[in-house]
């Protein structure tokens, strides 16, 4: 029986698509059998971001309604060994699907697969209800601002009363600059705020919005900071220990002009 | 030297996330409705004015946190800020 994970946010545009590609993409360079999920119905996106569009036949829609098998609905990412996507509808809407087929759906799947990998869709509705109904794993993304954190405190409350325990934090697009000026909030501030465990700290990098151009995954780059903390993070799902990169010099505004007039040299 | 640990805390705009944040999440997490807040109000003046003569206009009701003391962990706490205008007869405090 494979693991059946979430990825979810409540606020959308923080990344989660993003995030489901790579940490798939990732598991499966690892020598994992994968499916990802899209579980937005209507507004379906990760065929598009892992460049899969053109291939798709048949849909999650379709599979749970019979109309195809399982296997006939999945595409085989070829450039990957053993990833595999299951598109959402595109022309249906999140009632299509209950929580109950969703169940089946991934639990005929994880029979499959090692991981199946689940794309959540934002808010905390039906979609929301239908994503996590077959999970037993689930991974929170939030980017550092105000609004998304909020979003994600809630929806790890919803997890937790939906059984979920343990939710593991993504923190996506940091921008170390800001953080050093003060002007984001760090690592640590969004811990102690949502209080779970961190999986994986994302800085914000230009090459993710290339490669999703391209419809490549960034974690097959190479030289990308962004695809290295996603390999950091595959390899934590996989149970490593993998220390976490040190994006962080925290040094605040005071320090900072103490530095400049050589002010902290006499503390040393 | 405080000058400049002022300065720096002002211009800070992540600490006045975080603190934005930490607020607005007690008032999420506790789940707790402007109505029920009514309601608690409603229930303290009933209360209080068996005792007290009160400033019913001017009572305050907010949730917010505090640092406990037995492990300074912040835990929310409701405070309430009650005018009083003068005591009851036959009240020994």
């Amino acid at each position: 029986m494979g693991e059946v994970i979430v990825v979810t946010s409540g606020k959308g545009g923080v990344g989660k698509t993003t995030t489901t590609a790579n940490i798939g993409t990732g598991l499966a360079l690892k020598g994992k059998s994968v499916v990802l999920v899209d579980a937005d119905i209507g507004l379906r996106n990760l065929d598009v971001v892992m460049g899969l569009e053109n291939r798709i036949v048949y849909d999650l829609v379709d599979v749970v309604e019979g109309v195809c098998r399982q296997r006939q609905a999945l595409i085989k990412d070829k450039r990957f060994p053993n990833l595999y996507l299951l598109p959402a509808a595109q022309t249906k809407d999140k009632n299509a699907v209950n929580p109950e087929q969703m169940q089946k759906l991934t639990g005929d799947l994880a029979e499959e697969f090692d991981y199946v990998i689940l794309d959540c869709p934002a808010g905390i509705e039906q979609g929301f209800k239908n994503a996590i109904a077959g999970a037993n794993k689930a991974i929170v993304v939030t980017t550092p601002e105000v609004s998304a954190v909020r979003d994600a405190d809630r929806i790890i409350g919803l997890l937790e009363a939906s059984g979920l325990r343990n939710p593991m934090l993504i923190i996506n697009r940091i921008k170390m600059d800001m953080v050093k000026r003060g002007d984001m909030m760090n690592i640590d501030d969004m811990i102690d705020i949502l209080a779970i465990d961190l999986l994986g700290v994302v800085p914000d990098d230009d090459l993710i919005v290339v490669s999703t151009n391209r419809g490549e995954p960034v974690i097959a780059i190479e030289q990308s900071l962004a695809g290295q903390a996603y390999r950091n993070i595959v390899r934590r799902v996989l149970g490593e220990d993998i220390p976490f990169m040190n994006l962080e010099s925290e040094d605040g505004f005071f320090k900072r002009v103490a530095k400049l007039f050589g002010l902290n040299k006499k503390k040393q | 030297m405080d000058l400049f640990k002022w300065f720096n805390r002002s211009t800070s705009s992540k600490d006045i996330a975080k603190e934005r944040l930490k607020l607005v999440l007690i008032h999420d997490r506790a789940n707790v409705s402007p109505q029920f807040l009514e309601m608690i109000k409603g229930e303290l003046i009933k209360v209080i004015s068996d005792y007290m003569e009160i400033d019913e206009t001017g009572l305050e009701i907010k949730l917010t946190r505090t640092k406990r003391e037995i492990d300074d962990s912040t835990v929310p706490a409701l405070v309430a800020n009650i005018p009083i205008k003068r005591m009851k007869g036959n009240v020994n405090i």
